[in-house]
């Protein structure tokens, strides 16, 4: 895969640090299966995070015990983890499907959603991963843009099939779009299949034109 | 010295030797409880979960690759998943790679070690205004909108501190290799 969109040093330095909604911690995941350049940098922002460990003043457990009472514990067998569900087939969920997504899929295709129609050509479906802001995978055919619209906060966008043109530039699959509030954009699918991304925010969109006005009630971002 | 935890980590890893464990345990334990702590956990459940996450580090030392990243950063990343875990009740997506898929280059386990205390000394040295958000992010655990809001300052200027803390950190990479 050839990606050319990356995500900012920031948001790694977030997921890093833990403190991405769950939702936008998700398409990271899902980035870094694809791209050993985000994957090095994650490396180098976890360094960090392992550098601050070793900086705190340490914090004596409460019992004296605790180390044997855990060496006591080296046998047992770890609590049986709600082990993620088999996924069958080469790949489930099919090639453009990172791993992490298809467990949050149930290994389910894009094709074998549920999607709900928003407009002409634009369909979406709400994933509820939690936290703040939206997370979605939006499906717009040929020829559709969606809204032109700014952020309160951050916005993620990974396509994952297809490809789009924006003010930012062309995004193609694997590519991610790291947007903060300064940037408003208006994506078009300019490709002659439809492009499926997944976007995830940590607080709702403003758009901007009447078009985006009357939709964001619908789409509920 | 890191380098030492990391060798000894890498040779728990390989001799299951229960002795290395508790070397490790004295050391990262309390540190780790410090670190849940500073997240804003309330002392008890820090103790518990630095003992948790302690029996991970045991329990999944096999995955331990010291050529990626070095014990502190390693054990960093599982108490930080734990804490998430346990706050959220819900996984830390993590990525996962095909098996045969190449994953960068490898470094050697003396290189990460001494890459570990350049990093410690190179954020002892950053500007302030640097610092404070690295810390409010790593140890405070608050995203960035949040800390736009507690220093009243757009997000784009938490986002660009970060960035700039980040590749006065990151120069440490290019000038060990």
């Amino acid at each position: 895969m050839n990606i050319r969109h990356h995500l900012d040093d920031a948001t790694l330095m977030a997921y890093a640090a833990g403190t991405l909604v769950p939702g936008m911690a998700l398409l990271v995941a899902c980035h870094l299966e694809s791209c050993a350049d985000c994957r090095d940098r994650l490396a180098q922002a976890e360094a960090v995070g392992g550098a601050l460990l070793e900086e705190l003043p340490p914090v004596a457990l409460d019992s004296d015990n605790a180390l044997a009472s855990v060496l006591g514990l080296l046998d047992s067998e770890p609590p049986a983890a709600a082990a993620p569900a088999p996924l069958s087939g080469a790949r489930a969920g099919g090639p453009a499907m990172p791993k992490v997504l298809a467990q949050h899929l149930d290994g389910r295709d894009f094709d074998a959603l549920e999607w709900r129609s928003l407009a002409p050509g634009v369909k979406q479906i709400d994933l509820h991963p939690g936290g703040a802001g939206a997370t979605r995978l939006l499906r717009f055919a040929p020829g559709v843009s969606v809204p032109h619209h700014s952020h309160r906060g951050n916005e993620l966008t990974l396509v994952l099939r297809g490809s789009y043109n924006d003010e930012v530039g062309r995004f193609c699959a694997g590519d991610v779009a790291d947007l903060d509030d300064q940037v408003a954009h208006q994506p078009l699918n300019d490709a002659n299949e439809d492009c499926i991304c997944l976007i995830a925010t940590d607080a709702p969109l403003r758009f901007s034109g009447l078009m985006g006005r009357l939709v964001q009630p619908f789409i509920g971002m | 010295m890191r380098e030492e935890w990391t060798a000894c980590l890498a040779r728990m890893a390989e001799t299951r030797d229960r002795a290395l464990f508790a070397r490790l345990f004295e050391h990262f334990a309390p540190r780790v409880k410090a670190y849940l702590i500073r997240l804003g956990m309330a002392p008890a459940q820090a103790d518990e979960l630095a003992q948790e996450a302690m029996l991970s580090v045991w329990r999944k030392a096999h995955l331990f690759n010291p050529g990626k990243a070095n014990a502190s950063t390693w054990i960093f990343t599982l108490a930080r998943n734990l804490c998430i875990d346990r706050l959220r009740r819900e996984k830390m997506p993590c990525y996962e790679l095909d098996a045969d898929m190449p994953d960068g280059d490898d470094r050697d386990a003396g290189e990460g070690a001494v890459i570990s205390d350049r990093l410690a000394a190179c954020i002892r040295r950053l500007p302030e205004a640097q610092a404070q958000v690295l810390y409010m992010s790593y140890y405070d655990g608050r995203s960035h909108s949040e800390i736009a809001e507690v220093l009243g300052i757009p997000l784009g200027s938490v986002k660009s501190r970060l960035r700039l803390a980040f590749d006065k950190l990151k120069a440490m990479w290019g000038e060990s290799s």
